[in-house]
């Protein structure tokens, strides 16, 4: 808290007049909306809401098809998080020695993060292209199975995971990459006088002092994964093949913006934001106790 | 702010691992080196892969994209696919829409952020507790959670379809407010009193004293702010309805065949990704530094 402050009775409120403006009519007004909306039912071309109480949620509740966007969004987002967090730890890892060209590897690792999710969707779109892309080519020598997206869900989900823990990498290896450098030499330097080599030095030590990086990175991963992957979804798959990569984002935009479900929709909107709510919750709790070296 | 962890002064903190200095001498060979350099060249290799893939398609001919095996080198025909990408989706248009949707959101961002970090570090006053978790709870109402409602409030405000609708929804930030204010809570207070005894104003204290000081975080948060604007999917996609409107994020999908009946023009749409991408990936190449500083000091 600062001591010296200024003394003026308007200024102060007419600094935050914009920040709040933006927050209370595009955020506030609207959540507030949704969460009464998700207690109505709206005729989709105008007409007086209807309360229904807390039907949307029950028919949602209900829903096997809302069930199954539910655990596509855990699957992707859980293995968005895990392949990208852990590839990120192993690069930072090797990115973390006393080596020459050591600012030419670090740029050369990082940029994927400039890449949207919805382009890195595209050029794995044609990577898993199943006549013409590298990878199904490759496999065919491997196994006659056909590694086709458009058939096949879990072939459209591993795409779709796939190329957003691409652009996720970048990301995670910056954050791995402080966290490692934040690391006592000593500690380190005691291993290595105690005979312990490379590889157990990073396991042994360095992987669990930075386990607080680990979990901020996996929370906000997951967070990503959730709500930033609208793109590639509507990019690449459409939710498809069947509804094998509907996850609950693209659900909740599908089903208010071109179902015209809105009450449905709301509920959804809803459901969302008690999620990320815990995810925010849980992502501050644990920035209070981080582990400082 | 003066976390060394994290600002670039890399080699200090770095550790002996891999070689182990004392025995230097004795070792003929630095295996511990080749190895790391190796592993470290397959990463590369690997992560750069796809984006060399949609390079040398945007080179090749339509014949050579469907060729078997793959053609994995590039060809000579870029100048016409990227002359046909740029014409097929009057790429001129969207990507200064998306410059200007990238520009104003950061830099509105920016400006208000620090504005409202200044009183809540600099005054006292009625609310500001209020003030101050307002703020915070935005981060947790992305848009997904309010898609209808807020593109409600954009149409009653007339602004569906403009550039208005397109940035100012997005300028509120919580964490560019929060890097600001930690900025200023490192300020020493002695700045401010000194300034105040000579009769300085508050305006002309944040625009003569903490404007020029904040510049490196400034920078930074514009590198990732640019990017996060840049690459925004689902906003612009609710806002606009003409192409002439959209950014080229999202114009890029119109592209794409969606029957199996079209032509596989594959190489015009690797060379409008190519396009679309690498204004912000030159952005984190060109400007590292404030790039990893922004990430990491928007994150506390």
């Amino acid at each position: 808290m600062k001591r010296t402050v200024f003394k003026n009775r308007w200024l102060p409120y007419l600094l935050v007049v914009p920040q709040v403006l933006v927050t209370l009519v595009f955020f506030f007004w609207p959540a507030g909306k949704s969460l009464y909306l998700s207690l109505f039912r709206s005729p989709p071309f105008g007409g007086r809401d209807l309360f229904v109480g807390l039907d949307n949620f029950t028919a949602l509740l209900t829903d096997a098809q809302y069930y199954d966007s539910v655990i596509n969004s855990f699957i992707f987002a859980g293995g968005v998080t895990s392949l990208s967090v852990v590839v990120g730890l192993v690069v930072a890892g090797l990115a973390n020695q006393k080596i020459r060209g050591l600012a030419i590897y670090r740029t050369m690792l990082l940029w994927p993060y400039g890449i949207a999710p919805a382009i890195a969707g595209i050029i794995f779109l044609f990577i898993f292209h199943p006549s013409y892309g590298v990878l199904p080519y490759f496999l065919s020598f491997v196994t006659s199975y056909e590694f086709n997206w458009l058939l096949k869900g879990w072939v459209a989900m591993a795409l779709v995971i796939v190329a957003t823990a691409w652009t996720h990498l970048g990301y995670n290896i910056a954050f791995f990459l402080a966290g490692l450098q934040a690391i006592p030499s000593s500690l380190l330097e005691a291993a290595n006088v105690d005979g312990a080599g490379p590889v157990r030095r990073f396991t042994a030590i360095a992987v669990p002092l930075i386990s607080p990086v680990t979990f901020y990175l996996v929370v906000v991963n997951m967070v990503f994964a959730f709500f930033g992957s609208f793109g590639v979804i509507h990019a690449v798959t459409r939710g498809g093949p069947g509804h094998a990569t509907e996850i609950m984002v693209y659900k909740t935009w599908n089903d208010g913006f071109i179902g015209l479900n809105l009450g449905s929709s709301a509920a959804q909107s809803v459901i969302l934001m008690a999620l990320v709510i815990a995810l925010t919750v849980l992502q501050f709790r644990f920035a209070e106790k981080r582990v400082t070296y | 702010m003066s976390t060394p962890a994290t600002v670039a002064r890399p080699r200090d903190f770095l550790v002996a691992v891999g070689t182990g200095e004392q025995t230097r001498r004795r070792r003929p060979f630095p295996w511990g080196t080749l190895i790391v350099h190796a592993l470290l060249l397959v990463s590369v290799v690997v992560i750069a892969f796809p984006l060399y893939y949609c390079f040398i398609l945007s080179t090749q001919t339509v014949d050579q994209v469907i060729e078997k095996p793959p053609l994995l080198l590039p060809s000579t025909h870029a100048i016409e696919n990227y002359a046909e990408a740029w014409r097929k989706s009057k790429m001129g248009r969207l990507l200064v829409n998306s410059a200007i949707v990238a520009v104003s959101v950061a830099l509105g961002k920016i400006s208000i952020s620090m504005l409202s970090a200044f009183a809540i570090v600099y005054f006292h006053f009625r609310g500001k507790t209020l003030v101050f978790w307002m703020i915070f709870v935005t981060l947790m109402l992305p848009v997904p959670v309010r898609i209808l409602p807020t593109y409600e409030v954009v149409g009653n405000l007339g602004w569906i379809n403009t550039y208005m609708g397109l940035t100012v929804p997005l300028m509120a930030s919580a964490t560019a407010t929060f890097l600001f204010r930690q900025f200023y809570l490192t300020v020493p207070d002695e700045l401010c009193e000194a300034a105040q005894l000579d009769g300085c104003g508050p305006m002309r204290f944040l625009w003569k004293f903490l404007l020029p000081l904040s510049w490196a975080n400034i920078a930074a948060l514009f590198v990732v702010l640019f990017i996060y604007g840049w690459n925004e999917y689902f906003w612009p996609l609710l806002v606009t309805n003409t192409a002439d409107m959209r950014t080229v994020i999202i114009a890029i999908e119109n592209i794409i065949p969606r029957s199996g009946t079209e032509l596989p023009i594959w190489n015009v749409i690797m060379a409008a990704s190519m396009m679309a991408l690498l204004p912000p990936v030159a952005v984190i190449v060109f400007m590292q530094r404030w790039f990893v500083k922004g990430l990491i000091e928007s994150e506390k």
